[in-house]
């Protein structure tokens, strides 16, 4: 059994109530002083081309994240999401997928919606109120937003079963399943619901929970008391604990249980321990609920740092490249932001689309209704 | 002309047999519907027929049966949920409400959820707690489903059909206290021959009185309107079929003419089809109402123990009462 492994170990399971936790074991590769470490599991062989492409892309995700929070605060969008702190559980995986492979997110996905390739507009369209998410979710390969907290999960398993129906799994060309939720999901009955069914039904499947330490302001205490990468061994597949700031560990991690789905063997649950540095979203205060010295520790393992102080040792990336980065991100933000400022609010007519491929009468009398009312103001001074 | 006699159970199995052979991506999902058949055995012997791959027992979990039917969806699939009870289906509330309803509109129409979700519903059999709910008011009021009830063998045999091929999901209401009743099916019409899906239906014309009703009231409004006939009253009664969206066209019709409207269901009545229907049809015929639409429903409690039920449900008496208070008005 390999570390971070489902096994009867006792890793930051034992806990006691206000006591402090113990440092994690989980599967690292890079540790926050940019040393790369081995595991005898997982492993990664990137080029030094592909390494500054990771460190390109969590530059990216957090520069647009960082630019619509600043949106939100301006009043552009109604609530803001954000994900500082865990672009390496974000990227890591979504670099993981293969172009084949079907994500079901859940609303703080925007890291993987970006190595997804889908316009990084489409998120703040939602969050800005002009539509409930328009990309198209089974031509990207990437579902729709989530809201209700683990629906997503079930959906995933359901989608994964058909790959399995299509005979699409078992070949190393087949297709697998990245279902994302966070730690409060795992209380949901729903996801416990989607590991029965993943397990018994075998489904190509990969669980990859978030464990950002809170749900809103309640903390992991308040959900379990055991690690959740434990959790699968009750549900009869593995559950691997990975360094979620750790991006080369959170990828060689995630493209091993996919690889593992798509090969048949069934799902797997990855549990990113890592840390949500922001609030929930901008409407929630974390200041309310935790200290500044535990934010101020997870700082010191920050993602991105990591990567950079990697590719500085070993002379991998200079000065240059780091300021060509963060020109670059700068200047997709701001391009961001003239597109959220100019994005035109919807037709009201909307509102009646869509309901219903085969259509309502009632819905389409409503519409009639609703034109003829529009349309009385025509002219007049309102 | 291929006419059988079937009950309501059989022509389900059949109906659901057909469209199997039609679509092979039609696939059933539910407890114990493969080798029992299900507890109706509604979906008798189409696990020995179609194989365990197009007919799943699942889990004994109802949101993660409709949740990863969505998934299967999503794929490509037609799946056809058989929700084991209808005091049954709140489990898998959420996922029906939140996401079924919403997927298409939250989509701007890039994904279509053609699944349907089959609930036996209603009292009458003497079942425990939990066995005899009307919970159609629920899932009407919820724009992106539709809902529909059969309440005789011909229908149950199309409709399944019908809701099947339909691109919308659908909320397929069962009769349970109606599945051993027979009646004839002419298994050789088309889909096309038969009436759509959601149109309401005339099934006894008459002059004097108009009684409305679906599912296992259906049956309950035409004793009542043979009952009327030898008081010398002529009621028409109407099977609503399509709780969402309503056909209301031939009641509007109907009221014209007879200017009087019985509304019958085992739901409780507060807030409930009855009371959408009394107000759509009070906007639409003022001028031609004799009396007030009178509406004959479940009491507002909680469904009662079953020795109690023959007083709660709406019965051949209760229906000719309010005829009588509508003459009496």
């Amino acid at each position: 059994m390999t570390k971070g492994a489902t096994a009867p170990r006792r890793s930051g399971g034992s806990r006691g109530r206000g006591g402090t936790p113990p440092e994690p074991d989980y599967v690292q590769l890079l540790t926050p002083d940019g040393e790369r470490v081995s595991h005898p599991d997982y492993s990664v062989d990137f080029s030094d081309e592909e390494l500054r492409g990771l460190y390109r892309d969590l530059v990216t995700v957090r520069k647009l994240d960082a630019e619509a929070t600043a949106l939100q605060r301006q009043g552009e969008l109604g609530i803001w999401a954000s994900l500082l702190g865990q672009e390496a559980a974000q990227v890591g995986s979504g670099r993981a997928m293969r172009s084949q492979d079907m994500a079901f997110p859940t609303y703080r996905e925007h890291g993987v919606l970006y190595c997804r390739g889908i316009d990084p507009i489409m998120p703040l369209s939602l969050f800005r109120g002009v539509d409930q998410g328009g990309w198209d979710p089974v031509a990207n390969k990437f579902n729709l937003y989530t809201i209700v907290i683990g629906a997503q999960t079930l959906h995933a398993t359901g989608y994964a079963m058909g790959i399995a129906k299509d005979g699409k799994v078992g070949t190393d060309d087949g297709e697998a399943v990245i279902a994302y939720f966070g730690d409060g999901a795992t209380s949901q009955g729903d996801v416990n619901e989607a590991f029965i069914w993943s397990s018994v039904f075998h489904a190509p499947v990969v669980f990859f929970c978030q464990n950002n330490q809170y749900a809103i302001s309640e903390p992991l205490e308040r959900q379990t008391r055991i690690p959740l990468f434990q959790r699968a061994a009750g549900f009869g597949f593995p559950g691997v604990r990975v360094d979620g700031n750790d991006v080369l560990a959170c990828y060689a991690v995630t493209r091993a249980a996919l690889d593992n789905a798509r090969l048949g063997q069934g799902p797997t649950l990855i549990e990113a321990y890592t840390y949500r540095m922001g609030a929930h979203t901008t409407s929630d205060d974390p200041t309310r609920y935790r200290v500044s010295s535990e934010v101020e520790a997870w700082q010191a393992k920050d993602p991105i740092a990591r990567v950079r102080a990697l590719l500085t040792k070993e002379k991998i990336a200079d000065d240059a490249f780091f300021d060509s980065v963060d020109a670059d991100a700068k200047a997709e933000a701001v391009q961001l932001r003239e597109r959220v400022l100019t994005m035109p609010d919807p037709d009201p007519a909307q509102i009646f689309e869509h309901v219903y491929v085969e259509g309502s009468p009632l819905v389409e009398a409503e519409r009639k209704q609703f034109e003829a009312y529009a349309a009385s103001f025509e002219g007049s001074a309102h | 002309m291929a006419v059988e006699t079937l009950t309501l159970g059989k022509a389900l199995n059949t109906g659901l047999r057909r469209a199997m052979e039609r679509d092979d991506k039609v696939i059933l999902m539910g407890e114990d519907i493969g080798k029992l058949g299900g507890v109706f055995r509604i979906t008798d012997g189409l696990q020995k027929d179609f194989g365990e791959e197009r007919v799943i027992d699942t889990p004994l979990a109802e949101s993660g049966i409709i949740g990863t039917a969505i998934g299967l969806a999503l794929r490509g699939y037609r799946p056809v949920c058989e929700i084991q009870f209808d005091g049954f289906v709140y489990p898998a509330y959420d996922q029906i409400v939140s996401q079924v309803a919403k997927f298409r509109y939250r989509s701007r129409g890039h994904v279509n959820l053609p699944m349907v979700i089959r609930i036996p519903f209603g009292g009458g059999i003497g079942a425990v707690e939990h066995h005899s709910e009307s919970p159609e008011a629920y899932f009407s009021h919820t724009a992106g489903l539709k809902v529909v009830a059969c309440a005789n063998p011909e229908d149950a045999y199309f409709m399944i059909q019908q809701a099947i091929a339909s691109e919308d999901p659908i909320i397929f209401l069962e009769p349970k206290r109606r599945y051993w009743e027979k009646g004839a099916v002419d298994t050789a019409l088309g889909l096309d021959a038969v009436t759509p899906l959601h149109n309401s239906r005339v099934v006894r014309p008459g002059t004097d009185a108009t009684v409305l009703a679906y599912g296992p009231m259906v049956k309950t409004a035409l004793d009542a309107a043979t009952a009327a006939q030898e008081d010398g009253r002529s009621l028409e009664v109407i099977d609503l079929r399509s709780l969402s969206p309503m056909d209301l066209t031939p009641v509007f019709d109907s009221v014209r003419r007879t200017g009087r409207l019985v509304v019958v269901h085992e739901a409780a009545g507060n807030l409930g089809m009855g009371s959408e229907i009394a107000a759509r049809v009070t906007e639409e015929c003022f001028y031609s109402l004799e009396s007030p639409v009178l509406r004959v429903t479940g009491y507002n409690t909680p469904y009662p123990a079953s020795r109690l039920e023959e007083e709660y449900l709406p019965d051949l008496d209760r229906v000719l009462d309010a005829v009588d208070r509508s003459f009496g008005w």
